[in-house]
């Protein structure tokens, strides 16, 4: 997070430096209408992002899921879901967050809304029709130890902040070559600090075409930190450690995408949906941009919890 | 010299202070955690009439069964003191046990929609109760330790408070696993 404000503060002062500072531009025009777009789009997600996340996925509460149940086993199912998410908000002490169901075959579930007094907790019926009452109690211990430990706000600033990050290398990048011919006059008039301002300019320059690949690097190490506690908490909700990890290898199996679930709710997920198989790809490069630990990682850590590895 | 006792001294009082809410924070997570397992067991004695209904033209033949949960289910109503509670909700989780492991005898139960759906509420209903004591239990440790703890284990009792009780099991049967077999084999 420090880290996040630090490298957006960078971005900022080498802008204000290099175009502000040399009569490039008189006023942080740039800087400002970065800024600006960066806080709308995170008011807007902030307020309404749980709404067009559940409208893009198609999600159901759960009482119209309930009255265009198909056959008495949807009903079974839906009530089921409704009492576990029930249960393991009383576990967590937290008000009962609103239930949705996703009419997608591929298991998987995903937390929204900004804080626990608006939460909503969205699983597909494919989760429904894959795993038992245990192993779904862990599925929704899991996402509400993403509403306790507020990842989902935590995960919409971070957003915004990428955003703004890439908004900015952005226009710092197309500026440059208007900029570089006016700030050759001024280069005359301080030559003594040259050799500083030629390094910190060199230094931002770099900054400015990785920073959108560094953020976005960033963004995916707090995510899967926040996975791996939000297992943890789960874990501790239920007191069933083993439960969540079958459940974890029921949906691994299951590998295919979950079609309904777009890019940007990734990371609320808790299996990523793009349907990138963890477990096979390994390496450097897939691990700095993934949403998610690897399966094989996550199981291993909840049977520690349980002494079964 | 007076400036370092004076500051030291106001250091101590917003730390007092900052304990003293803190407690009371916490006090009140504990209480409520306690009533939220009261509005868990009433659902419950609420819920077991509806089941017993249901299941009862099926079951003619274990009268006796039935029986005991209603029974059961009255006493734990009208029990009085939390100590009284928890042994008389005991005996009705008990009780219910035995009506679900009976009820495995019966093929047209088991297929019975509405049987199986009160089942599920039943479940449910037994493990909000269980959460509802882990989440006393947790919040009340939380506050326990932050009392005891070094240097709050000083002042604490000072401000009036106290440690609370942790819900534990009384009756020594309900230690026990409950042996109930639903795989039918015989």
């Amino acid at each position: 997070m420090i880290v996040f404000v630090g490298f957006l503060l960078f971005l900022g002062f080498g802008f204000d430096v290099f175009y502000i500072g040399e009569g490039a531009l008189t006023f942080p025009i740039g800087s400002l209408a970065a800024l600006g777009i960066g806080s709308v789009s995170a008011l807007t997600s902030y307020y309404s992002g749980d709404r067009a996340v559940l409208l893009s996925t198609g999600a159901m509460a759960v009482d119209r899921a309930l009255s265009s149940a198909a056959s008495p086993d949807d009903t079974y199912k839906i009530r089921q879901l409704d009492n576990v998410v029930e249960e393991m908000s009383i576990a967590a002490g937290l008000p009962k967050p609103r239930v949705y169901v996703i009419p997608d075959s591929d298991p998987n579930a995903f937390a929204t809304g900004r804080d626990p007094e608006h939460a909503s907790i969205a699983v597909t019926r494919g989760l429904l029709d894959t795993v038992t009452r245990d192993e779904l109690q862990g599925v929704v211990a899991h996402e509400l130890s993403h509403v306790r430990n507020l990842d989902i706000r935590l995960m919409t600033v971070i957003a915004a902040m990428v955003g703004t990050i890439a908004l900015l290398s952005d226009w710092s990048g197309r500026g440059m070559s208007s900029g570089s011919r006016s700030s050759s006059n001024s280069r005359d008039n301080d030559k003594d600090s040259g050799a500083a301002g030629l390094i910190l300019l060199v230094v931002w320059v770099v900054a400015i075409v990785l920073a959108p690949l560094i953020a976005q690097a960033l963004a995916m190490l707090v995510s899967r930190r926040r996975e791996f506690l939000a297992d943890a908490t789960g874990a501790e909700l239920t007191r069933n450690p083993l439960a969540l990890a079958s459940a974890l290898e029921k949906i691994d199996r299951e590998a295919a995408p979950t079609l309904s679930v777009k890019r940007g709710t990734a990371h609320l997920c808790i299996a990523d949906p793009l349907g990138r198989a963890m477990g096979l790809r390994e390496g450097f490069l897939p691990d700095l941009l993934a949403t998610h630990p690897r399966m094989a990682d996550r199981i291993t850590a909840l049977k520690q919890m349980a002494y079964q590895a | 010299m007076t400036w370092i006792l004076l500051a030291v001294v106001a250091l101590v009082v917003v730390w007092a202070i900052a304990l003293y809410n803190r407690l009371v924070g916490l006090r009140n997570q504990v209480l409520n955690g306690w009533r939220q397992i009261d509005v868990q067991l009433k659902r419950r004695h609420d819920l077991i009439p509806n089941l017993v209904n249901t299941v009862r033209g099926a079951m003619e033949f274990e009268r006796d069964t039935l029986t005991q949960v209603m029974e059961a289910r009255a006493r734990a109503v009208s029990a009085t003191g939390p100590a009284d509670a928890a042994r008389k909700e005991g005996e009705l989780s008990q009780a219910l046990g035995r009506l679900f492991a009976v009820a495995e005898n019966y093929p047209t139960l088991r297929a019975n929609e509405n049987v199986k759906m009160l089942q599920e509420e039943l479940t449910s209903t037994e493990n909000k109760v269980g959460f509802a004591r882990q989440f006393y239990n947790d919040i009340a440790t939380t506050f326990n330790t932050a009392q005891q703890t070094f240097p709050s284990n000083m002042f604490a009792a000072a401000l009036g408070f106290k440690p609370s009780e942790l819900f534990e099991i009384t009756d020594a049967t309900e230690r026990q696993v409950p042996a109930v077999d639903l795989s039918m084999r015989k």
